[in-house]
């Protein structure tokens, strides 16, 4: 195989980390809003937290994109 | 290539290079909208608090909430002891929020969405969690990478895994701005590329070309909230590290 080629494959392959990071955000913000159903009263003081969580998920989501990104441009 | 998504990242030499103790130093692109968030935030900021009236009006409530939204974060992460950190988180979150706001308008240039500008402020963040926390608290600031009520035997490891944790927070608190920026531009640009790549193929591309347009005016609109959420995320992950420092808890 080519090298060039080698590289756009796993320039792909590395993206699928980022689908991970989707579940991850998912789960925070669906937990969080079955929580502010429940509990209406507490939930604006969680929302914060909720960003915290989202933000760290995406964070590894984010780095399989570099990953790609690096793979692809140099 | 017109379509090319990376070609809006170019960093082009408006000025110079100008030959300065043996480094070559430009005026780029780059640096002229750093200087237009500068002074945008400036501007605002001095036109909003230049009445001071009782009753604000529309630019004076704006700037209070922008001040107001920034100091109870603060106020409720770090406590009182953070009150002397909130003009550097406050300049953090505004020139983050402005430079993600500027690169929203066609043919502007992002800033943030360049790997050197955001982790230049995240190693600068976390470079001062470290100055000041053992400025705070001594050597003692170091029993925060040693967990209280863990076992003798897998101490080692937790130690560890919480100095990587650490050493990560700087890349992980700059690649997160600038990949959600670099990542939201060229999705844009790759769906308006779309458009014209459709368009060009007659009627009927034409009339399939509308739903790619309408794809971008949508992430159009989610990429305004990723630039302010990426802003808030940056400034209240500041003030995370910062309680670190402020608070060692274990």
């Amino acid at each position: 195989m080519e090298a060039d080629a080698a590289k756009l494959i796993g320039a792909g392959i590395a993206c699928i980390g980022m689908g991970g990071a989707g579940i991850g955000v998912g789960h925070i913000f669906g937990n969080y809003l079955a929580g502010a159903l429940r509990n209406p009263s507490a939930a604006p003081a969680q929302f914060t937290n909720a960003l915290i969580g989202a933000a760290l998920a995406e964070g590894l989501g984010i780095f399989s994109l570099v990953v790609a990104l690096l793979l692809l441009f140099t | 290539m017109a379509n090319d998504p990376i070609h809006q990242f170019q960093i082009k030499e408006l000025a110079g290079p100008f030959h300065i103790g043996g480094y070559e130093i430009a005026f780029t692109n780059s640096a002229l909208f750093m200087g237009i968030a500068v002074a945008t935030v400036t501007t605002i900021l001095l036109v909003a608090a230049a009445r001071g009236a009782l009753v604000p009006g529309r630019l004076q409530s704006v700037g209070e909430l922008w001040y107001e939204f920034i100091h109870n974060m603060v106020k409720n992460v770090l406590g009182p002891e953070g009150k002397p950190f909130f003009p550097l988180v406050f300049s953090l979150f505004s020139f983050v929020l402005v430079a993600n706001m500027l690169g929203m308008f066609p043919y502007f240039f992002t800033v943030t969405s360049h790997v050197i500008v955001t982790a230049s402020l995240a190693v600068f963040v976390v470079a001062l969690v470290v100055v000041v926390g053992i400025a705070k608290h001594g050597l003692g600031w170091f029993k925060l990478f040693v967990p209280h009520g863990v076992p003798a035997v897998i101490l080692p490891f937790i130690s560890l895994i919480e100095i990587i944790s650490f050493l990560s927070r700087p890349v992980s608190l700059g690649l997160r701005l600038f990949g959600n920026m670099l990542a939201g531009h060229i999705v844009l640009k790759v769906f308006a590329g779309f458009v014209v790549s459709l368009g060009a193929l007659g009627f009927g591309g034409i009339l399939g070309a509308v739903a790619p347009l309408a794809m971008a005016v949508a992430l159009t609109a989610l990429e305004f909230l990723v630039a302010f959420l990426q802003a808030f995320v940056f400034a209240i992950l500041t003030c995370v590290y910062l309680n670190d420092a402020l608070h060692t808890h274990h």
